[in-house]
């Protein structure tokens, strides 16, 4: 075997460091914008499913097309309000969807809140709430579609950066999701109570609570911190909201 | 070797084939069984699971092979593992940009190939001894045994579990109505490792090299 000094061996490692992060550098930078737009795909879509409208009908070539323009179609109207409930000029919803964690680390009277408004072929109305939160692991996420009531859950979608395969990551299987449907997040006397996610399991008729995941507890309450803390500030403009739509 | 060897020498083709069989790296030499057993519920990240492997290693083997005169040994490890952790990156940031669904399914098992240690032990134990060609070779072979193995897996977890073959129905709906479920036992790991039990039991006594004594 050969002899390698070790100035040589120092030398040879650096070079091999400094080419192998020069090239992972270049292809990482190239492929960024394909992989942002698939990100906003599946953004768009993860909105379309929480309202139940993100089937692709068979013989569609272009998935990405389709769902760009299933999106603008439905979701033409989305606005921004604030923890005041007023609704904020110039801002676009989707642009602050795309990084709605960098507009949660915002005072929370400069925070922009995203609320996309769906109109269903019946003439009812959906609002979907994008959200954003942290797992075990990482970054977990999610968009509640709300009842005109601005209280009972339409639907729900979440999904997971890392989190543990069939454990926490089970957050974004159909059983789990499904269980939010029809829970409301206000109590009778109109008190803002969120959605608890019950270790051990909840009781079905209580309207404020859905059955945690076996062996996926922190995710668990991650995500129930998650519906809180990002739906508490909709609270005022919800609360304005009902009482005009009621007069 | 002074006289030039064909490309497709005897002896190099069977480094292609006998990873496939007699030395396959699953079921002769139980290499890389854990993600064998965590991606292979569905036919198509197997089929992803199996091309990048077989891409990480081909370019790892060859790149190895190219430096192999040049790595001090005292480090060669450390060569190796950078370039097979490079490659991966790269896979999985193509994965990413073409193919977002599969490599979300796949998630963290296209960063857990860095440590298949089929890949660390082809380098260590051939790359760094043999030219280019032939390491591209036995990279390719070892990765397809590899995948062969994933791919039967899936195929029948995917049937039995789901009643699909590559998310399409294939189990007919009047046997669902004639009283017949899809097995939920074959969408969990256990029944993984069953599988490729059996693959080695048929497969043992099926070739007459691998007959124990």
């Amino acid at each position: 075997m050969k002899n390698f000094s070790n100035t040589y061996t120092f030398i040879y490692i650096s070079g091999v460091v400094v080419v192998t992060a020069a090239l992972l550098s270049f292809i990482a930078e190239e492929l960024r914008p394909l992989q942002q737009r698939n990100l906003e795909i599946e953004k768009k879509q993860d909105i379309l499913r929480s309202v139940g409208k993100a089937v692709i009908p068979e013989g569609v070539k272009n998935k990405n097309l389709y769902i760009e323009e299933e999106f603008v179609k439905y979701f033409s109207s989305g606005i921004v309000v604030n923890n005041k409930g007023e609704v904020v000029e110039g801002r676009d919803a989707f642009e602050i969807t795309k990084n709605l964690k960098a507009e949660f680390s915002r005072p929370d009277d400069q925070r922009g809140l995203p609320l996309f408004i769906y109109e269903k072929e019946d003439g009812s109305v959906k609002y979907v709430i994008p959200m954003t939160g942290k797992g075990l692991w990482g970054q977990i996420w999610g968009y509640l579609a709300l009842n005109e009531d601005f209280n009972t859950i339409y639907g729900a979608v979440f999904d997971h950066a890392k989190e543990t395969p069939g454990l926490g990551a089970e957050i974004n299987q159909k059983w789990f999701q499904q269980e939010f449907s029809g829970k409301t997040l206000f109590d009778n006397a109109g008190k803002f109570v969120s959605v608890m996610v019950m270790k051990g399991g909840a009781d079905p008729s209580n309207p404020h609570a859905v059955d945690a995941i076996s062996g996926g507890t922190i995710t668990s309450k991650g995500l129930e911190a998650m519906l809180r803390e990002n739906l508490k500030p909709y609270e005022t403009y919800f609360k304005q909201a009902k009482i005009k739509s009621d007069e | 070797m002074s006289e030039k060897e064909p490309l497709f020498s005897s002896k190099n083709l069977k480094l292609l084939r006998e990873p496939l069989n007699d030395s396959n790296p699953i079921t002769v030499q139980v290499l890389g069984i854990c993600s064998a057993l965590a991606v292979t519920v569905q036919l198509k990240p197997s089929v992803v699971m199996a091309l990048s492997v077989i891409a990480v290693m081909a370019v790892s083997n060859v790149a190895i092979s190219l430096l192999r005169n040049t790595i001090p040994p005292r480090i060669r490890i450390i060569i190796q593992l950078t370039v097979i952790a490079a490659m991966v990156i790269i896979v999985d940031q193509v994965l990413k940009a073409f193919a977002y669904e599969v490599s979300k399914q796949l998630s963290v098992f296209v960063g857990l190939i860095i440590t298949n240690c089929i890949i660390m032990g082809r380098l260590e134990a051939f790359a760094m001894g043999n030219k280019p060609w032939p390491a591209f070779l036995d990279g390719i072979g070892n990765a397809a045994g590899y995948g062969v193995i994933l791919i039967i897996v899936a195929f029948f977890r995917e049937l039995l579990g789901s009643g699909t073959i590559w998310g399409f129905k294939v189990v007919p709906e009047a046997i669902y109505q004639a009283g017949y479920v899809n097995n939920g036992l074959m969408i969990l790991p256990p029944m993984a490792l069953i599988t490729v039990g059996i693959i080695i039991w048929v497969q043992r006594s099926s070739n007459k090299k691998l007959f124990e004594k």
